[in-house]
């Protein structure tokens, strides 16, 4: 176990090859139960932008605390999420969507995989139909055939 | 599976061979992805972001100069030249990496070069300068980061080039390498000059205080 505490810092500070500024501890003031909410499920779909892998609500780069202080004032401000979204946007990118929108240069990422299903099911189709029109003739003498694994 | 009557009779149950070929097409481009991913993830800048500002004027900002706080520099004041921003801190072990680079490169004053010290104690910052040397003809502190938000910054070190007319050139994240330098920083601050006329930006101060 404490070799794997070791390897998991390790990694850790690896991969955190850019380094971290010192923050403000004092933690985020929240005005009711439901702007708690409505921040967490927030934050849960914006991306950090230092750690890529994590949500701003999970990452503990420096850079994510302070986005989350900048997200939680907006909303104070009385932003809606979509201005929010697009505030992080036309800084950080489209990236720090993790639902990105859809646009000329996502419609790939959004159709990409209705259209594989499309094509797969066409070529289901089209195989058994041919199957369907080969195998009466040929099951008439050998019944043993439709057990056979093709 | 036991009763081989008539091995190659099962005709329809070849696959046909543009099929095979689009097997093997689709199984040589996906070869092919993770042959780039793996070569991609040598770079040291993999996990960098293209920023969202290149092309678009620079954020607004009023910051004070960490050498005298109570002179503010806005963005609005650097324009008329084009000028490199780099952002760093002491906090931060990247940023002594590029540093000497750096150096080198500001004795050579083809732009001007403006440190942006963030989310750093002031006295610490003053002090990593004076044993490192100041590479920088101004240093403006942002010791909240609110307005390091603006710029898009997420980690240091992160390098601009601003034109003269105020818009986003260039971005790199991480440290600058003398590779870095030459075949993209240097090119990108070409292009901007010869955008300019040939006019190569003085350091000017004068507009400053």
């Amino acid at each position: 176990m404490r070799y794997l505490g070791g390897i998991l810092l390790w990694l850790c500070l690896a991969t955190a090859a850019l380094a971290q500024p010192a923050g403000d501890p004092t933690p985020l003031q929240y005005r009711d139960r439901a702007e708690e909410a409505r921040f967490h499920a927030l934050t849960a779909e914006l991306r950090c932008v230092q750690c890529q892998n994590q949500s701003l609500a999970d990452s503990n780069a420096q850079i994510a605390h302070d986005l989350r202080r900048e997200v939680l004032k907006l909303m104070h401000e009385g932003r809606s999420d979509a201005q929010i979204k697009q505030f992080l946007v036309e800084r950080y990118g489209e990236f720090v969507l993790y639902r990105p929108q859809m646009e000329g240069s996502t419609l790939l990422l959004w159709l990409g995989p209705g259209l594989l299903l499309l094509a797969g099911a066409v070529v289901l189709v089209v195989h058994v139909r041919r199957r369907g029109r080969n195998v009466p003739a040929s099951a008439a003498d050998d019944a043993s055939q439709e057990e056979r694994e093709w | 599976m036991n009763t081989p009557v008539e091995p190659q009779s099962n005709k329809p149950h070849r696959l046909p061979p543009i099929a095979i070929i689009l097997g093997a097409l689709f199984f040589l481009g996906l070869m092919g992805l993770m042959l780039y991913g793996v070569s991609r993830s040598e770079r040291p800048d993999r996990d960098s972001l293209p920023s969202a500002l290149i092309g678009k004027p620079a954020p607004a900002f009023s910051l004070p100069v960490l050498h005298d706080p109570s002179v503010h520099v806005t963005g609005k004041q650097l324009r008329g030249a084009p000028y490199v921003l780099n952002v760093w801190g002491s906090w931060c072990p990247t940023c002594r990496d590029e540093h000497p680079i750096l150096t080198r490169f500001a004795e050579t004053k083809r732009v001007r070069m403006i440190g942006y010290n963030w989310k750093d104690e002031p006295s610490e910052a003053l002090r990593w300068l004076e044993q490192l040397g100041n590479p920088y003809m101004i240093v403006l502190a942002d010791q909240e980061g609110r307005t390091a938000l603006d710029w898009g910054i997420a980690a240091a070190p992160e390098t601009f080039l601003v034109d003269g007319a105020g818009i986003v050139r260039w971005k790199y994240s991480g440290a600058i390498t003398q590779q870095v330098m030459d075949e993209q920083l240097i090119p990108a601050l070409e292009k901007v000059e010869a955008a300019n006329g040939g006019h190569k930006g003085a350091p000017d101060l004068g507009t400053l205080r």
